[in-house]
């Protein structure tokens, strides 16, 4: 199939210093290909200045988060057959400052994650070395938040973090919930605190944008809700 | 921020060997870890499967049995006292790892939860035995979660988006390393007393790879242009099941469930080929055996690929036939349920890629290039040794894919990658400190950075009239022909002469884009620079051993030969081309002796 993919582009080293659109006409599209193939596609054959980040090529290493479409996907993740369109438009993802074409600044993302104490607190080794005991069900309580790959599409797809990036968003809190319900950690009550400031967890606003760009399946929204409560309730459960 | 740096430890490289020497070397030394990407897209996060360990937490097992299974699955080539090492570190490191907060999966009474790999037996009943340690099916991604966690806490130093492209050398001991700033394209110089690579493999040299973008064999082609030599490069594990032409791995842990391989006739195909362990058998069995199938005309609809079945009546029945039970005795059965509880990203990895329900369809797999045994030649402690009687080189270390212990000797075992990387990342980090505590910085020189000034240059000047897209896939292609899982001495000249020739044509590969910020066409072609030197030194090391063993399988020479070639491989890369060398093999206990699964 022929594809029309529309690429936004910014480079102010090369004089591009408006944010554009370049579009380009691919012939012979497989539609099992990837969004990720196009791009390479572009930049092998086409234009060897486009920029964008990308590792593993299929949904693991979070580096290709990206717009597509309108909406927060990895571009290894979202197939061509997916889209339902001829028509593709790629653009960076939105509240983070652009550097050049699709790459973004993660930096200011990253300190978020880092500012949640993203990391096991608990010294409290067995006598006899060997691993800590944990039920099957303790376990299962914080699965869905270990998936998180940090690719920040759940964060750059809130309406709050576009308009205030002061805002620790939904990544962090992801990363948060993952320790304070995990029944081996001891510093529950720190991380609650972090996120009971005015930058934390109370300015969501459900609007459940996180839930749906999550290539993960993580249920952000509600891993988010549950730290709420645990802050409201005082109770981890 | 100054362009030039100095840090008594300098780690290349952040996946899980790089983060856990991080860890041990911050503890002792002012240490900083550089890295291409942001550490938390390592390819450690796509391993899946589990991690080797003899805890014994469902059955008996023991560091013996570990070591065996490994020496065995080395064809005999792995060095028996490295392997015991790693075998016996397996147990406290994997407790290490829980005590740094792993989310392992859980047995009933609490416990880590372990399943059956490849070539992992249990000596006494015969069967595969339960020693993969695992988190779902996605336990590289909470080991390097997990390590990434503990350097935040620590607040290791990071040099995140920095690409090293040239290790410095003073008088024969190393003095640091020259890498470019991604996001400004400017050169930093980094003086450091002691440099640790963890730069990971070089599958991207194959067609069809479950290796990231970003495995191009940087730390194999930045050592080999220092007159260090390459151990082992011939060997390169092709892991059975691939998602079909993605390459896109989908775990050995799906045959430890009970999966297993049919051909396109609807037969079982490994009953013919491994009587006992079948689908576990290990992984050059596996992959050569469906190599064979599809060239005599059993693959699905006659292609190359075969099904993997995981859908419950089919693991159910077989489990039945193989006898097969859970570890109180009762007879083994499973449901969709447990299946997807178990293999949650494999399912979801077919629903994306394939559109197909693995608890209700068969995956088309075929065999990928997945997994280097060979590279930076190195001792238990990470320590790099440079020539046939193992001289150690003062100040550089390596530890994971990149490096070669040897511990995996001509086949790598599942889980023993996961298990190499914390092991001998933990080695060589602790050994780094030490050296870097009881030596002086060497002189840096001024001019350092000239070597990778002129690479890039190079480039950048060139008149552009060859495409580095074209000359990787030509690379891919020969590669994956006549270097892949079956070879012959035709085939694999034939590979040696076009990479040579690619080589020569790369010299004219230039770029478009001119710019320093993020110049990632510049980057691309650099690494194809690195994906051609090991691909050189994997073609010639192979064409040379006239035998078959573990995964370098050749038709013409198919016996292997202890006789002649019971020992490593050597490679030096020099201005004409690739010399060979030879070293012995530590050999033990264990007599060489036909491999059998």
């Amino acid at each position: 199939m022929d594809i029309s993919l529309k690429v936004f582009r910014y480079n102010p080293e090369a004089g591009r210093t408006k944010p554009a659109y370049d579009t380009y006409l691919l012939n012979g599209v497989d539609p099992t290909d990837r969004i990720l193939d196009l791009l390479e596609e572009v930049k092998d054959y086409h234009d060897g200045t486009l920029s964008f980040r990308r590792s593993c090529a299929h949904g693991v290493c979070g580096s290709d988060a990206m717009r597509i479409n309108g909406v927060n996907r990895l571009a290894c993740k979202a197939l061509v057959q997916d889209l339902n369109s001829n028509s593709i438009t790629v653009e960076p993802i939105l509240g983070l400052k652009v550097i050049k074409d699709l790459i973004v600044d993660m930096k200011p993302f990253f300190d978020s994650y880092k500012s949640v104490m993203p990391f096991m607190i608990n010294d409290d080794i067995p006598e006899d070395g060997k691993e800590r005991l944990q039920s099957i069900a303790d376990r299962e309580r914080f699965d869905d938040t270990t998936k998180c790959i940090l690719c920040a599409a759940c964060t750059t797809s809130c309406p709050t973090f576009w308009s205030d990036d002061k805002y620790v968003g939904p990544a962090a809190i992801v990363n948060a919930h993952r320790f304070i319900f995990d029944t081996r950690d001891q510093a529950a009550e720190e991380r609650l605190n972090i996120l009971n400031d005015e930058s934390g967890v109370f300015r969501c606003r459900t609007a459940f944008n996180c839930t749906e760009a999550c290539p993960r399946e993580i249920h952000v929204t509600q891993a988010v809700a549950e730290v709420k409560q645990a802050i409201v309730s005082g109770v981890i459960k | 921020m100054s362009n030039h740096h100095q840090h008594e430890v300098v780690i290349v490289g952040a996946g899980g060997a790089g983060l856990m020497a991080a860890l041990y070397a911050s503890r002792g030394a002012d240490t900083a870890v550089i890295s291409k990407l942001y550490p938390t897209r390592s390819h450690t996060g796509a391993a899946q499967g589990g991690i080797g360990a003899a805890l014994g937490n469902l059955e008996k097992d023991t560091v013996e049995w570990h070591t065996y299974d490994t020496v065995k699955g080395s064809d005999y080539l792995g060095d028996q006292d490295s392997i015991e090492f790693m075998a016996k570190e397996a147990i406290p490191v994997v407790y290490e790892l829980e005590h740094m907060g792993l989310p392992f999966s859980r047995t009933e009474d609490g416990r880590i939860a372990q399943r059956p790999f490849g070539g992992h037996m249990n000596k006494e009943t015969n069967k595969p035995v339960t020693r993969a340690a695992y988190a779902a099916d996605r336990t590289g991604h909470m080991i390097l979660q997990t390590l990434y966690q503990q350097c935040v806490k620590n607040e290791v130093n990071f040099y995140d988006e920095f690409q090293v492209l040239d290790l410095i050398v003073e008088d024969g001991k190393t003095a640091g390393v020259v890498a470019v700033d991604l996001s400004t394209g400017e050169l930093h110089t980094y003086h450091a007393k002691s440099v640790i690579f963890a730069t990971g493999g070089h599958g991207r040299v194959w067609e069809v790879t479950s290796n990231a973008y970003a495995y191009t064999g940087d730390g194999v082609a930045i050592a080999a242009r220092k007159g260090i030599p390459m151990e082992d490069m011939e060997f390169f594990q092709f892991h059975p099941t691939g998602i079909k032409k993605l390459g896109i791995l989908i775990t050995e842990g799906v045959r430890g469930e009970g999966g297993v391989l049919i051909n396109g006739e609807g037969e079982r195909l490994m009953d013919k080929y491994a009587p006992n362990a079948k689908d576990l058998a290990s992984r050059d069995v596996v992959s050569r055996a469906m190599y064979i199938e599809a060239r005599e005309g059993r693959g699905v609809n006659k292609e190359k690929h075969m099904y993997l079945d995981v859908t419950p009546e089919v693991v159910n029945k077989y489990a039945k036939s193989d006898g097969r039970t859970n570890p109180d005795g009762t007879p083994y059965v499973t449901t969709a349920e447990e299946i997807l509880t178990k293999l949650p990203d494999i399912i979801d990895f077919c629903r994306t890629y394939l559109g197909i329900d693995p608890v209700k369809q068969p995956m088309p797999v075929q065999p990928t290039a997945h997994y280097a045994m060979g590279g930076i030649p190195t001792n238990v402690y990470g320590e790099v040794v440079i020539d046939e009687k193992n001289t150690i080189m003062p100040g550089f270390y390596a530890a994971g894919e990149v490096a070669c212990v040897s511990v995996h000797g001509a086949n790598r075992l599942g889980t023993n990658s996961l298990l190499d990387i914390v092991v001998f990342g933990k080695q060589a980090g602790k050994k780094a400190a030490e050296y870097s505590k009881n030596n002086k910085y060497p002189s840096f020189p001024d001019d350092a950075k000239e070597n990778t000034q002129k690479q890039v240059d190079h480039i950048l000047n060139s008149d552009g009239s060859e495409s580095a897209a074209d000359i990787g896939k030509e690379m891919k292609s020969v590669m994956m022909d006549h270097v892949g899982v079956f070879r012959t001495e035709e085939g694999m000249a034939k590979a040696v002469e076009k990479i040579r020739e690619l080589k020569e044509r790369y010299q004219k590969v230039g770029v478009t884009d001119k710019g320093k910020v993020f110049n990632t066409e510049l980057l691309n072609v650099w690494e194809l620079g690195c994906l051609l030197d090991s691909a050189e030194i994997t073609a010639v090391s192979a064409l040379a051993r006239k035998e078959s063993r573990g995964a370098h399988a050749r038709e013409d020479y198919p016996k292997r030969d202890d006789k002649t070639w019971l020992k490593h491989t050597l490679a030096w890369m020099n201005d004409d081309g690739i010399k060979l060398g030879y070293k012995d093999v530590q050999l033990g206990k264990y007599e060489p002796k036909e491999r059998v699964y």
